[in-house]
This record gives structure tokens, sequence and C-alpha cells, in this order.
């Protein structure tokens, strides 16, 4: 026997699912009470996440238990961002985002050279090995990224020798788009593939929907 | 006053910024807590940007019902949602039929995240499926060679991720290089090698680019060049 609550949310998800797909066949009332069903709980969600995740143990714990009264910086910080609907006192909300702004300016440059920047180039210029077709595939990753490069370099102009080589830039940029699309899709028809799955299996034998 | 709005933001972004730049190069027990404590502090300050987000888009709905403007009474659906599920996660007790309180498992909470939440959002995104495919109608027709390219390239990568395209390839001849047997098409290593070498090269240098830039923009906003996170007035 199906526990009620499940019977009964599994109704509600198969009903919910069905007026999501109503949008295909045009905008319609049912999507748009979905739709505005689906806001309000991300919303709410959203809202959950954060106190549970953030306010609860870096500010309302940190106080009460660690007695760790720093955090009535950012926690002003923050109310100084809500300032912004009070037209006369928006400026308060500066300072946050300064320190949130300034602060990631200065934590990302290590780490975009350290973790991305230089990883991607040691990964561009590895050793020409491994026999004809690994050595195939480095020297075209070498010219695929110089010439992706020379096609965003826009203080020179696009003529004669850096014109072919933005033109074989935009080659692979093309590639790589169209690889990304299709990879894309399928993660959609995946998606899709697995919402008719869904309702399909809720009203099979054993499935949660039954009652019968 | 004017010192206050104007430059005292950006002596705020310098300093943290520096601090928060060297302290990389600084390997102790006091930089990896600065780096803690800031990243906790953003967290925080985050959470609050979320808040105003949030009071913004109630902001709106409420207009929306106050002016009885078209469709005004889905907002009342919005509303609704948005107090039930923060009600349920954040009530003190738990809600009468449910066995346990806030987001904890057999909560009134983890009942709409399981039953209302998740469905909707992977129907959403699945419904895209469609969306994309019209999208891809329109923008696949091979008008030059890099539309072409695009077109060629999305569909070995559709084709050779589905078993139609195992049997494809399986369905033509085969031929010998190097010692090894090759397929004549073979989808599955042509998808690969797509996402491999070409792809990869190409977001690689879009990546690089990007990165170069990331740095610069760091830059000019610890030395106050870059002010557009003021906003504007005063």
């Amino acid at each position: 026997m199906i526990p009620i609550g499940e019977l009964i949310g599994t109704w509600i998800a198969v009903g919910l699912t069905l007026m999501m797909f109503s949008f295909i066949y045009r905008d319609n009332p049912a999507f748009k009470f979905g739709e505005h069903l689906y806001l309000g709980i991300s919303v709410g969600y959203y809202v959950n996440i954060q106190y549970w995740n953030v306010i609860y143990p870096l500010v309302i714990q940190a106080m009460k238990q660690q007695h760790n009264y720093w955090v009535l910086i950012p926690t002003v910080l923050g109310i100084f961002i809500l300032l912004r609907v009070v037209p006369s006192l928006g400026w308060l909300s500066r300072m946050a985002f300064a320190l949130y702004i300034g602060g990631f300016a200065g934590y990302s440059i290590p780490y975009i050279v350290h973790s991305l920047l230089l990883p991607q180039l040691s990964q561009t210029l590895q050793p020409y090995s491994g026999g004809f077709g690994p050595v195939v595939n480095q020297v075209i990753i070498l010219v695929a990224v110089f010439s992706t490069l020379v096609y965003f370099f826009f203080s020179l102009e696009h003529r004669k020798t850096v014109g072919a080589i933005s033109r074989l830039g935009i080659v692979f940029i093309m590639v790589s788009f169209g690889a990304s699309f299709g990879y894309t899709v399928m993660g959609r028809i995946s998606l899709l593939i697995g919402r008719f799955q869904f309702i399909l299996e809720s009203f099979a034998e054993g499935g949660r929907a039954r009652f019968w | 006053m004017i010192f206050l709005k104007r430059q005292f933001p950006i002596i705020i972004a310098f300093v943290a910024g520096i601090m928060l730049w060297i302290r990389y190069y600084i390997p102790s027990e006091t930089s990896n807590s600065i780096e803690e404590g800031y990243l906790n502090w953003v967290r925080i300050i985050v959470g609050f940007a979320a808040i105003l987000g949030i009071l913004s888009l109630l902001q709106h709905h409420l207009i929306k019902i106050r002016l009885k403007r078209p469709g005004f009474a889905f907002s009342y659906v919005t509303i609704a949602a948005f107090i039930l599920m923060m009600l349920a996660g954040l009530a003190p007790f738990a809600i009468p039929g449910f066995a346990e309180k806030n987001m904890e498992s057999g909560s009134l909470f983890n009942w709409l995240y399981e039953f209302t939440f998740i469905p909707m959002q992977a129907t959403m995104f699945s419904v895209l499926a469609f969306f994309i495919a019209s999208a891809a109608f329109r923008a696949f027709r091979a008008r030059s060679m890099e539309a072409t390219l695009l077109l060629l390239a999305a569909l070995i990568m559709m084709v050779g991720r589905v078993p139609i395209g195992d049997l494809i390839s399986n369905a033509t001849p085969t031929f010998q290089l190097f010692g090894n047997d090759y397929h004549v098409i073979d989808l599955e290593e042509w998808t690969s090698w797509l996402l491999n070498v070409p792809n990869a090269a190409a977001k690689r240098g879009i990546l690089l680019g990007v990165y170069l830039s990331q740095i610069a923009i760091a830059i000019r906003i610890i030395f106050g060049i870059e002010r557009t996170y003021m906003g504007g007035g005063d």
C-alpha cells in the first residue's frame, strides 16, 4: 500500500508536469498557473536554503554558540544592501558591494592564474608524443587555440595573414558551437524522456500514482 | 559625507582586493583565516542581496494585484506558493500531517520539493527540447560554410550519442589502417574526437581570452578605475 502523502504527491507531480507540457501547444492558463507556482515555490526554496545554509550557521549559531560577533559586520553590510529600496540611504549599499566585488577581484587574480589560465596553457603545449594520432591531435589543438585567440584579437586589422588565421579560428569556433549545441539538445531530450518515463511509470503496475 | 559616498567604497575595494590578492603568496594560518573569513562574509552579504531580489519580486506581484493588471490572479499563486514554501521550511514546529519540521526528510518542505519543485523544474527544462529543436531548424540551414560546419558538428554529436549512431556505424564497411580495423563511419569515435579536439581547443581559446579579461577587470576594480559596482547618483 502506497502512503497517502506519496500517492497525492505523485498525482500532483503528474498534474504539474502535464500543466508545464501544455505550453508546447501554446501559452494557456494551466501553464501560467504552473509557471507562477514554480516561481513562488522556487523562491521559497531559495529563502530556506539561504537561511539554513548561510544565515543560521554563519550568523545566528556563530553569535550564540561561538560568541563570534565579527559576523555582525557582514550582517550590517547585508542590511545596507536592503537599504537600496530607500533612495536617500541607497548609497550605503556601496560599502557592501565594494567589499564583495573588491575582495573577489583580489581573490580571483591568483586563482585564475594558478588554477585556470596556466593549466589551460600547459594542456595546449603538451609534448608531441604517443604516436601519429595523438601528435596530429596535438597540432590541431595548438592551431585551433592560436587561431581562436587571433579571431578575438581586435588590436590588429583582420586582413591578409591575420584575416586568414582568424577565418580558420571561426571554423573551429563553429565546430565547437555545433558540438555544444548538439550536446545541449541531447541533454534536453534526456530530460524529456525522463519526464515521459515518470508519467508512464507512475501509472504502471506498482507505480506510485496507482490506488487501484 | 561626499567622502563616505564616493571615496570610502573605493578604499574598501582596494584594501579588500589587495589583502585577498597578497594572502595567496603568504601561505600561513592568518592568510587561510582571512580567506575563510572573507568567503563566509561574502556568503552572508549575498544572502541579504537575495532578500533584496525577493522583495523586488514580491513588490512586482503586489503592485500587479493592486492595479488589477491582466493576469493578476496568477500573482496570488506566486505569493501563496512562496509563503507556503517559506513557512514549511522555517516554521519551528512540524506542520500537521508531517512527521518532521524544517528541511528534514518527512517534512512538508521536503514533500513540496519532491512533488512540486522537482517535477516542474525538470519539465520546464525538458520543454526547451522542443524550442531548441525549432531554433535548430532555423539556425542549421546550411546557408554558409560556418552554418554548415555548425550543422555537421551538431548532427554528429546528436546521432553519435544515441544507440542509432552505433547501428549506423556498425552497418558501414571496415578498413585497415596501421594494423587496426576501422569503420568507414564511426560516429562514437567522431563524437569523442569532436568533443576532445576541436571543441576543447576552441573553448580553450575563448577561455584564455576570458581569463585574461577577468584579470584585467579585477586589477581595474582594485585600483578604482572600474567603478560601475557603485551604481549611479551621488
